[in-house]
């Protein structure tokens, strides 16, 4: 694949694509890079967007998303400059029609196929920055695998809330070595990652980090051998698991919605629902009626 | 006798560049311990020793004299500028300084214990106490967080700390309980060895005795070796069998406690022993 294409200039191309490179092949390090300046804030998606101006070609379909939306500010300005600075790159919402997808917050709810790439926008890389400060210390408490005060932290949630607590940035180890921040996805999204088809590569822009989750990897949440992870369940206070007010779904990550008519719940995967209720018969009439 | 469980031979810190005079240059009869050739701290050199299991073995001297260099450097905390230590456990025999740094951690983890004098030192104040000793059986590989929960429940116990207070944090207790609590901390693991620096100084002498009271209990109780490092004679003359007098980095008298604090042999001993009666 050619590196005279698009925004970054080859010097960058090349070295973020060896740093990519050297994430998949150590699953779960994360590999220092030369964060470049970007026409956007650190802070605002840099190191998706380096990732995947340094992977994409004038063949590529992107999909953008930002929470599982195509729509929000930050997806749409950050598709506007990729079709801007990469001639021959199209979009689309579509998750099956993609062949890259750079994300903020979410996985789509569609299973990835091998020939997607997922590229995640990450703001805080390290998940030891919760109990240690010191980047050094922190170096060789991954190189000893020395996680200890990571399940300290789930043991004191057990303690104080009978209930680990951590809603998103899930720590998990990959291939039985490295500990993850898996980016703030949902736990709802943590076990996608594991011995997944697709492959994952986490950029952060701010603090110069690219890690990776390659295909079939394992991908495990900490957990305690008899507290067992487990997912948002989306249960209302009689028990009952909600479901999206436009699609119907009741299998999918909700958002939920303080509108006039009070909290309402709905798929946080635009897309998805979407799809889903184009292909509703309901739907289909009320569009010909 | 039982083998060793720790031997110690020629251990020597240094401070600095070094050069081939620092040793001659220094120790008590140079009466410095900053070498006159190159200015390099001799903290400790040439120290020689062999711990017995169930044995309590006491390093006396002021401050400065290289006691907690020596802690430090067997708990893996300092490299050794020079010397050996061997650690048996079972039937292997480890050589201290040779395992790499993930190797000496899991040795360090599973098999030894340390105490320090201050408690923000070995303890940490962000989480509770339960929480503190789960992280020394969570170091050691246990990941049921029952059996954590009903392990540090006894720990605790057993420590005199109160089990229904076992979810506050370190900094609501006594100095005195802290103390206890770091003990506990320590011992989650069964260590068959244990390190205490300091553990009683700055404490009121009813709560030393009573955590004194508490660590021959169980040394009794479980057979741990441990190296108690104080400048309190009172201290070493209620735990310790043997004893290592240190002054300016070098051992100048070791022997049976008894023996030493009834005749000392050397004169920095008699003026220590003499000083605190």
């Amino acid at each position: 694949m050619s590196v005279d294409f698009g925004y970054l200039d080859r010097a960058a191309k090349k070295e973020i694509r060896r740093c990519a490179l050297k994430a998949l092949a150590i699953p779960g390090h994360q590999v220092p890079y030369a964060s470049r300046e970007m026409p956007i804030g650190r802070g605002f998606g840099t190191g998706g967007l380096q990732v995947t101006l340094a992977l994409i070609g004038p063949s590529d379909v992107l999909k953008v998303i930002d929470q599982g939306s195509d729509d929000s500010v930050n997806a749409v300005n950050l598709r506007d400059f990729i079709t801007t600075t990469c001639p021959g790159v199209t979009t689309t919402v579509r998750t099956q029609d993609a062949s890259m997808v750079q994300t903020r917050h979410r996985i789509p709810e569609r299973p990835l196929t091998a020939e997607q790439i997922l590229v995640l926008q990450v703001p805080y890389p390290d998940s030891l920055v919760v109990v240690e400060s010191s980047e050094a210390r922190r170096r060789v408490m991954h190189g000893e695998q020395d996680y200890a005060r990571l399940l300290v932290k789930l043991y004191e949630d057990l303690v104080r809330f009978r209930e680990i607590t951590i809603s998103h940035r899930y720590p998990t180890r990959i291939n039985g070595h490295y500990v993850i921040d898996p980016s703030p996805i949902p736990r709802w999204d943590v076990p996608k990652l594991n011995m997944s088809e697709t492959m994952f590569i986490f950029g952060a822009g701010r603090e110069k980090k690219i890690y990776a989750v390659p295909p079939h990897t394992r991908a495990e949440p900490l957990a305690f051998d008899d507290v067992p992870f487990r997912t948002e369940d989306f249960r209302d206070g009689n028990g009952k698991r909600r479901q999206c007010v436009h699609c119907g779904a009741d299998d999918t990550f909700l958002d939920e919605i303080h509108g006039d008519g009070g909290v309402t719940h709905q798929c946080s995967d635009t897309d998805w629902c979407d799809q889903r209720r184009a292909a509703q018969p309901r739907h289909a009439e009320a569009r010909h009626g | 006798m039982d083998e060793p469980v720790l031997v110690a031979d020629g251990l020597t810190r240094i401070h600095g560049v070094g050069c081939d005079r620092c040793l001659e240059t220094t120790g008590p009869l140079s009466d410095t311990n900053r070498c006159s050739a190159c200015g390099a701290v001799v903290a400790m050199a040439d120290v020689s020793f062999a711990l017995h299991p169930g044995e309590i073995l006491g390093v006396m001297g002021e401050s400065g004299s290289g006691k907690s260099t020596l802690v430090k450097v067997l708990h893996g905390d300092l490299a050794p500028s020079a010397g050996s230590a061997w650690f048996t456990q079972g039937d292997t025999r480890h050589e201290l300084f040779a395992l790499n740094a993930a190797e000496r951690r899991s040795l360090r983890d599973r098999a030894m214990g340390m105490v320090h004098q201050n408690p923000h030192l070995g303890l940490n104040f962000q989480v509770s106490c339960g929480g503190n000793v789960a992280e020394r059986l969570l170091m050691a590989g246990e990941r049921r967080f029952a059996t954590i929960r009903q392990r540090a429940e006894r720990l605790l116990a057993r420590m005199q700390v109160p089990i229904e207070r076992m979810d506050e944090r370190p900094g609501a207790f006594s100095g005195g309980m802290q103390q206890r609590v770091q003990i506990a901390k320590a011992l989650a693991t069964d260590p068959p060895l244990l390190f205490l620096d300091e553990v009683t100084t700055g404490l009121d002498v009813s709560v030393q005795a009573r955590i004194l009271d508490l660590i021959l209990e169980l040394q009794r109780e479980t057979g741990t070796a441990m190296i108690v490092v104080t400048h309190d004679l009172g201290v070493i003359r209620l735990l310790a069998g043997r004893t290592l007098v240190m002054r300016l980095g070098r051992v100048v008298e070791s022997g049976l406690t008894d023996q030493i604090l009834e005749d000392p042999a050397h004169p920095y001993t008699q003026q220590l022993v003499s000083a605190a009666l």
